[in-house]
């Protein structure tokens, strides 16, 4: 049973997506924390303040690595599965099993994790590609990242990629945020009932409160 | 429920053998009585095939009530038909209406090739068993049934996951074709029990790998098996078996 055979078996990949898939509901919560703070109305100083921690200090800068191998970690193990089953089933039915005992989204994480990574795509090239260059990807001077956001969001179609993109996340999490603990082996039925209930919970308010961010600043809810 | 009669169009896969294409076929069979099985109703079919010098539809069927997981049909959209905890032979007739169409379907799987008509190849779950889904027990005297106490709880759950007949519903249902339902069955079944434990981590490793070695998918986790499964196997199972792998892989010596 060497590592190898663990990990390149269906059950070993599963693990890595459930792995990785907390990983990054984990950094989803610092995300989204941090970047509430432009909410606190005061003209960008202290969401400006956090970015400056996360950009111009060491240690979230290593743990930056971390998360990019982590994501590219989980979006590709995730498109092999995809390929993987889809390639199961080589004559398919006449007419299809439908919605019994499964939610469309749970069929669906390939789509939906697709989308997510064009919205990425999108995402880093709006905000960490400009920032990081300008700071010639080490420790230099940042851009104001509060006036960047302000101008991107000022395009009404980007922000309705980034709503788009929000809605997807919220799906692939309802599906994915109690999946994962199932794949780590969690099957009593009382803890799985509390981390569903959560995990529902997670799915809508953190993609909601990300969807609010470009809206906020579309509709001058802040100054 | 009153009885009634009546008439049908089947539309049914016919395919010569596992190299053959295939293709639907349609059947009309005429005074079904709602009080016949979905099996009883071929027969009848079947005798009318026959009677007219062509070849009777080839299905799996055995015991026809329900408890050896022989009979494999994927009716209008569903393994072992709507009925839910069923299988296909004890669905019955009374399900359908006069004038219906059923649409009559093999499980659909790469580890479960056609071999004729409705009948596939089911021995990739034999393989699977043959890897792991026993417990090794040296012959001697025998042993007090009651000398070794188990908590009732898991011998329920035992018993429960232990129903699982080997129908392959699970695999039919799911979108990636995985078999992990049934096999969440065989190893949760010995993993609750002292017997199983001497043996669990080679069971749950081997079984695994010769799960993908027959080419069945990987879970993820749709729920859609559980649904189908006319034993109503938990799906909770399968998180059982990831945390038995999980174990198996971070305690293994080597
Ligand atoms: C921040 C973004 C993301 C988060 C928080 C996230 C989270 C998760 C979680 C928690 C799971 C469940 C793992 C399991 O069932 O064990 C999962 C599964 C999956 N994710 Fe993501 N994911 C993200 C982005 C992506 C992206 C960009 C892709 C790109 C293709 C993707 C593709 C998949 C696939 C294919 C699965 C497997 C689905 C399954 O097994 O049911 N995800 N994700
Ligand atoms: S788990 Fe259920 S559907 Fe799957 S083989 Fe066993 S009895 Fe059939
Ligand atoms: S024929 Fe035995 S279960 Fe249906």
């Amino acid at each position: 049973m060497t590592w190898k055979q663990v990990f390149t078996s269906s059950v070993g990949k599963k693990l890595v997506m459930g792995f990785t898939g907390i990983f990054l509901i984990l950094f989803l919560i610092v995300h989204v924390g941090l970047n509430a703070c432009i909410w606190a109305n005061d003209g960008g100083e202290m969401f400006n303040k956090g970015a400056h921690f996360m950009g111009a200090n060491w240690v979230p800068r290593i743990l930056e690595i971390g998360l990019f191998a982590g994501l590219l970690l989980h979006i590709i193990q995730g498109l092999l599965l995809v390929f993987y089953n889809r390639s199961k089933r080589t004559v398919g039915y006449a007419i299809n099993y439908g919605n019994r005992g499964s939610k469309w989204y749970s069929r669906s994480m390939g789509l939906l994790g697709t989308i997510i990574l064009l919205f990425l795509i999108l995402h880093l090239a709006n905000f960490w590609l400009p920032n990081r260059s300008h700071q010639g990807f080490l420790l230099g001077e940042e851009i104001n990242l509060y006036t960047t956001m302000k101008d991107v969001f000022s395009n009404i179609l980007v922000v309705i990629v980034y709503v788009f993109g929000c809605i997807s996340l919220g799906y692939h999490l309802a599906h994915g945020f109690q999946s994962a603990f199932k794949t780590l082996g969690i099957h009593n039925k009382r803890w799985h009932k509390s981390i569903s209930a959560v995990g529902l919970a997670f799915s809508i308010i953190v993609p909601l409160l990300f969807a609010m961010m470009p809206l906020s600043f579309y509709f001058g809810w802040i100054n | 429920m009153q009885h009634y009669n009546m008439n049908l169009t089947l539309k049914v896969w016919r395919q010569k053998n596992k190299e053959d294409k295939g293709g639907f076929q349609n059947y009309q069979v005429k005074d079904i009585s709602s009080e016949m099985s979905f099996l009883e109703m071929l027969d009848v079919l079947n005798e009318q095939l026959i009677r007219d010098g062509q070849d009777p539809i080839a299905f799996d069927h055995d015991c026809r009530e329900g408890i050896c997981g022989m009979c494999s049909l994927y009716i209008n959209g569903k393994p072992h038909g709507d009925w839910k905890a069923n299988t296909t032979c004890q669905l019955h007739m009374r399900a359908f209406k006069d004038g219906e169409t059923i649409v009559i379907e093999p499980w659909r799987a790469g580890a479960f090739p056609v071999v004729k008509d409705l009948v596939v190849d089911r021995s990739a779950f034999d393989r699977i068993i043959q890897a792991g889904g026993f417990i090794s027990v040296n012959t001697g005297n025998a042993v007090d049934g009651n000398s070794l106490p188990i908590n009732k709880d898991a011998a329920d759950a035992a018993f429960a996951a232990a129903m699982c007949i080997g129908c392959g519903a699970c695999v039919a249902a799911c979108k990636n074709a995985s078999a992990m339902l049934f096999l969440s069955a065989k190893v949760s079944h010995l993993a609750l029990l002292p017997q199983g434990d001497p043996e669990r981590k080679s069971r749950v490793f081997n079984m695994v790998a010769q799960m993908d070695k027959e080419g069945f998918g990987a879970c993820t986790n749709t729920g859609a098996c559980e649904a189908a499964c006319p034993k109503e196997i938990s799906i909770a199972n399968i998180a059982r078996l990831n945390k038995e792998y999980l174990f198996a892989s971070i305690t293994a010596e080597k």
